[in-house]
């Protein structure tokens, strides 16, 4: 499998993503924001971080790249994107993925360990989280509030296109399990084709038992798998 | 215009300096070159108060590879890797404006470490604050919080740990004290130290503002007539241009463009480049005319004074030039080269075609006045009637006191604000004993933790400084770590006054001791003097900062209890010391007396087995009992380790309040697995170190023999209340 790593001025955890695909075995490649050819690629990562400092919306301006119109090509072609964090931002400001990304409903940032339960295990992200479906992962955000109109949302439950939603210990998914007061607890989402993931909490960080726990490596695993 | 006896007082320069100014160049300086010397000879830049004491610290090892004097302190820590570390104070700007006085305090240390060479690899602080209930406490602490999040999170180093405390000393001088670790390899560390004549003096970074100007007020009335262009003094930070910066330097830093380089930090232009220059023992000239501003018609003394955060200084191999440019053009910085070195040890600065300041370097750097201030010793109190009754204090009820106050509750409120595990490599988080970070692609660690224990300071500076290394040194080895050295933050009140210098003296006298004893040196820091409002000076606070380096992080323990039915063990003698404890202060109200006394004997002795018990895989889990004492301590493994603890008072001697809540010094509390505990009672007691077995660990629910039997939820619930509360959150 080939990737590339989109890096923009402000990325952050781009080096994170990409030690993680080397340890999965993943072929990456860094792509620098201003290219104009997206490489031959079948997975397309745009990582976490602030580009362009979140100034004037997160997202916003990076979503203005000159890489984008290639991106855009990969993913109407069924490519894979996986947008996490400030990655899933920016997808929602291409108009990728339905929806926005409000502030956290308590206005700080949050960073913490959270569940997660797998709401749709036949993508191509989550295939390997059959065999465990409520997962840990850190979260990192200031601005990770999903919200979107009642349709969007019908859309979402009623064509499983949730992947992921917040939830406790147990998989009870509930307000006191919503750390950012996202609609319907939503974590990640799918578009409609599943060819593009965007997800908030960071499954790069957690790939290694010394970090206190590993569950993340199931997307890349899933990843692997979907070949 | 004339230089009037106002002008120069308005500079902080006092009647004979200004006397030495003149004769040190042979002439009155005009008012750029004044306020050059204002920047330069300030308490802040210069240490004329406190450079005779910094002298006697100790400040070198086989392991120490840069001292004080440079951006940051640099340790060996084998395999050709090394850590760049530092603390600073950010005090008075974050009184003035929380939110960006932390953040720039965050921008500014992080710009020490990689201007060094290193990639930063994690953030601490130490934040000190008013009386909780003061009116303005609410205001800055949720303000500071902010701001070391806003700024670490954007960059994207992770925010690893702190402490948080409250006192009413702090009610109207905050104390935020950042600090930054980075990771070089030892053979791509870079200097400030200036070489070769003729060479290219490059600004980058941000363009140049308004903002920080010292004696901004002063300026303003005086120079520019248009009110509404006074600037505020407090630096605005911005995270996004320094990541920019950060990666921009660390590529060019990938060959050897840089022949030095220096980060423009407090007195910006003037000191950064007095600074290399003069360590080159070169001269340098500057025409302002090339420096990129950020506002229109910026005069020389504003260029030269603003505080305008994430910019640098360097000096470039003359050929590398044009690369470096190309660098700098892909990352979206300026990039201006507005001078050159040359031989005649003056500065030199030109503006529209004219000279306008020509200075000698000497008179900026080796010249700048030394004080022998005053300084009377601290009346060290007496202990009062010790053997007092605490019956009528049941021990649930003062337990249960201690973690509900701010000063003990856990700070997840606070740490959850800051991204804690962003770069991969974070091992043990805010909370523990000492955060760990992992040296990237390796199975090695490197241990950080910030202290400080004001009470004990202004109780008796020396103790108290003795102390406080201490009290980082043994959290570096609760966690597995063989300490390696420390950084400081001398914060205190106005050294003009001989009881404040002598907090100061006898507080250096402490650390200097223990640091010796230890072998652990001092290798940076940085003094905030002047922390005081209407005469009203805060507690003398040093602020320790710590590393340590564990080998193989299969060996790292944590604080957590791992299993159920393994022994616990008290590692050190418990005396009884109840003077200045979190009992004494929370629960009886007694807030004199002496701190506990600190045998640096026992301190290493008793550290040092403990790296032997750990070297054997022979612990589950240590503990440095500090503050709150033994009790405290248990109730916090429980915690942390979701596991409950069956203990009885093992002897009679001192009363249980003053077994179970004593801040004697020393002290750890170990868990050790049943099959190992004979080997552990075997290597202690051969080698004399005083230990006793208070209990075993047990399910759910923390059990003190005929007192009480409190389940763990309800004791996480009473240590994770307060901030929530306050904060109305619950």
């Amino acid at each position: 499998m080939k990737s590339s790593v989109i890096v923009f001025p402000g990325s952050n955890c781009d080096r994170d993503i990409a030690v993680a695909l080397e340890k999965f075995q993943i072929n990456n490649q860094m792509v620098w924001h201003n290219e104009t050819n997206l490489p031959k690629s079948d997975l397309v990562i745009l990582p976490g971080g602030f580009s362009y400092g979140d100034y004037l919306r997160t997202g916003c301006i990076a979503s203005k790249s000159r890489i984008m119109h290639d991106i855009i090509k990969h993913a109407n072609g069924g490519g894979l994107i996986l947008g996490i964090c400030n990655g899933f931002q920016i997808l929602i400001e291409i108009g990728l993925l339905p929806g926005v990304l409000l502030r956290n409903k308590k206005l700080r940032f949050v960073s913490k360990n959270v569940y997660l339960k797998v709401i749709n295990i036949e993508n191509q992200f989550c295939l390997s989280c059959v065999k465990k479906n409520i997962i840990e992962l850190p979260i990192a955000h200031n601005e990770g509030n999903y919200f979107a109109d009642d349709k969007i949302l019908q859309n979402l439950e009623d064509n499983n296109l949730i992947a992921f939603k917040y939830c406790d210990e147990k998989g009870n998914i509930s307000n006191n399990s919503n750390p950012n007061g996202s609609s319907n607890n939503i974590a990640g989402i799918l578009n409609n084709s599943k060819n593009i993931l965007g997800m908030m909490p960071h499954p790069e960080r957690l790939i290694d038992p010394i970090l206190s726990g590993e569950d993340g490596s199931m997307i890349f695993e899933s990843l692997l798998k979907s070949q | 215009m004339k230089i009037t006896p106002e002008i120069i007082d308005k500079h902080g320069i006092k009647p004979d300096e200004y006397k030495k100014i003149i004769s040190l160049i042979g002439k009155k300086p005009n008012l750029l070159e004044l306020g050059i010397f204002s920047a330069m000879w300030n308490e802040h830049c210069s240490y004329k108060s406190s450079k005779k004491y910094l002298k006697t610290l100790p400040t070198k090892n086989k392991k120490v590879i840069q001292g004080p004097g440079e951006n940051a302190g640099v340790v060996d820590i084998g395999d050709n890797d090394a850590i760049v570390f530092k603390i600073e104070s950010h005090n008075h700007p974050s009184y003035i404006e929380p939110y960006q006085g932390a953040a720039t305090g965050v921008g500014g240390i992080l710009r020490d470490i990689f201007t060094m060479g290193a990639r930063p690899i994690a953030t601490l602080n130490s934040i000190h604050f008013g009386n909780h209930e003061h009116s303005k406490t609410k205001n800055l602490l949720n303000g500071v919080v902010s701001g070391i999040g806003g700024y670490g999170n954007c960059i994207g180093i992770p925010t690893v740990g702190g402490e948080v405390k409250f006192d009413s000393s702090y009610n109207e001088n905050i104390l935020v004290n950042a600090m930054a670790v980075g990771l070089v390899k030892k053979n791509k560390i870079f200097y400030s130290k200036a070489k070769g004549i003729n060479k290219p003096v490059i600004y980058i970074g941000s363009k140049t503002g308004r903002d920080g100007i010292h004696g901004a007020s002063m300026a303003s009335v005086e120079f520019d007539k248009n009110a509404e262009e006074k600037k505020p003094t407090v630096q605005v930070g911005d995270p996004f241009t320094e990541k920019l910066l950060l990666e921009a330097c660390l590529e060019l830093m990938k060959d050897d463009s840089i022949i030095s380089i220096q980060d423009m930090g407090a007195a910006g232009l003037t000191s950064s480049s007095v600074e290399m220059a003069a360590k080159g023992n070169l001269g340098i000239e500057i025409n302002l005319d090339k420096v990129p501003c950020r506002e229109e018609k910026m005069t020389p003394y504003e260029m030269m004074l603003s505080e305008s955060q994430e910019r640098m200084l360097l000096i470039l191999n003359s050929e590398k030039v044009e690369n470096a440019k190309k660098i700098f053009k892909k990352w979206e910085l300026d990039f201006s080269i507005i001078g050159k070195t040359t031989s005649s040890k003056n500065l030199v600065l030109n503006f529209n075609g004219k000279e306008v300041a020509n200075l000698p370097l000497s008179s900026l750097s080796t010249d700048v006045p030394v004080y022998d201030r005053k300084w009377r010793k601290s009346i060290v109190p007496k202990k009062i009637n010790s053997r007092k009754d605490f019956k009528s204090f049941k021990i649930i009820d003062s337990l249960k006191k201690i973690l509900m106050s701010p000063n003990n509750s856990e700070k997840s409120w606070i740490w959850e604000q800051y991204d804690q595990t962003v770069m991969g490599d974070t091992v043990q988080k805010p909370g523990g004993d000492s955060a760990v970070v992992r040296i990237h692609g390796k199975n090695k660690g490197v241990a950080i933790t910030v202290d400080s224990s004001a009470h004990y300071c202004l109780a008796n500076p020396m103790v108290g400084g003795k102390q406080v290394v201490c009290e980082a040194w043994r959290n570096l080895i609760s966690v597995g770590a063989n300490p390696i050295a420390i950084t400081n933050c001398l914060n205190f009140g106005n050294p003009e006054k001989d009881k404040i210098m002598g907090q100061f003296v006898e507080s250096i006298d402490g650390i200097s001791q223990a640091c010796t004893y230890l072998d652990f040196p001092v290798v940076s820091g940085n003094v905030s003097f002047y922390n005081e409002t209407q005469n009203k000076a805060i507690s003398p606070t040093p602020t320790i900062g710590a590393v340590g380096v564990i080998k193989n992080l299969d060996y790292m323990l944590t604080k957590n209890f791992k299993e159920v039915g393994s022994y616990i063990l008290v590692v050190g003698k418990t005396l009884g010391h109840l003077h200045q404890s979190e009992f004494f202060r929370e629960v009886v109200k007694i807030n004199d007396g002496p701190p506990p006394e600190v045998n640096l004997f026992n301190e290493k002795n008793n550290g040092t087995f403990i790296q032997t018990l750990i070297s054997k895989k022979l612990l589950n889990s240590v503990h440095d009992i500090s503050s709150g004492g033994i009790l405290v301590a248990l109730s916090e493994m429980c915690i942390f380790g979701k596991i409950g603890a069956k203990i009885k008072i093992p002897q009679d001697s001192i009363s249980p309040h003053e077994y179970l809540f004593a801040e004697d010094q020393s002290r750890y509390l170990i868990e050790v697995n049943n099959k190992n505990k004979d080997e552990v009672s075997k290597i202690l007691e051969k080698n004399g170190i005083f230990y006793e077995v208070i209990g075993k660990t047990q399910r759910d629910s923390l059990d003190l023999y005929k007192e009480f039997d409190i389940k763990l939820n309800n004791l996480y619930k009473l240590n994770s209340f307060w901030f929530k509360n306050y904060f109305k959150e619950n």
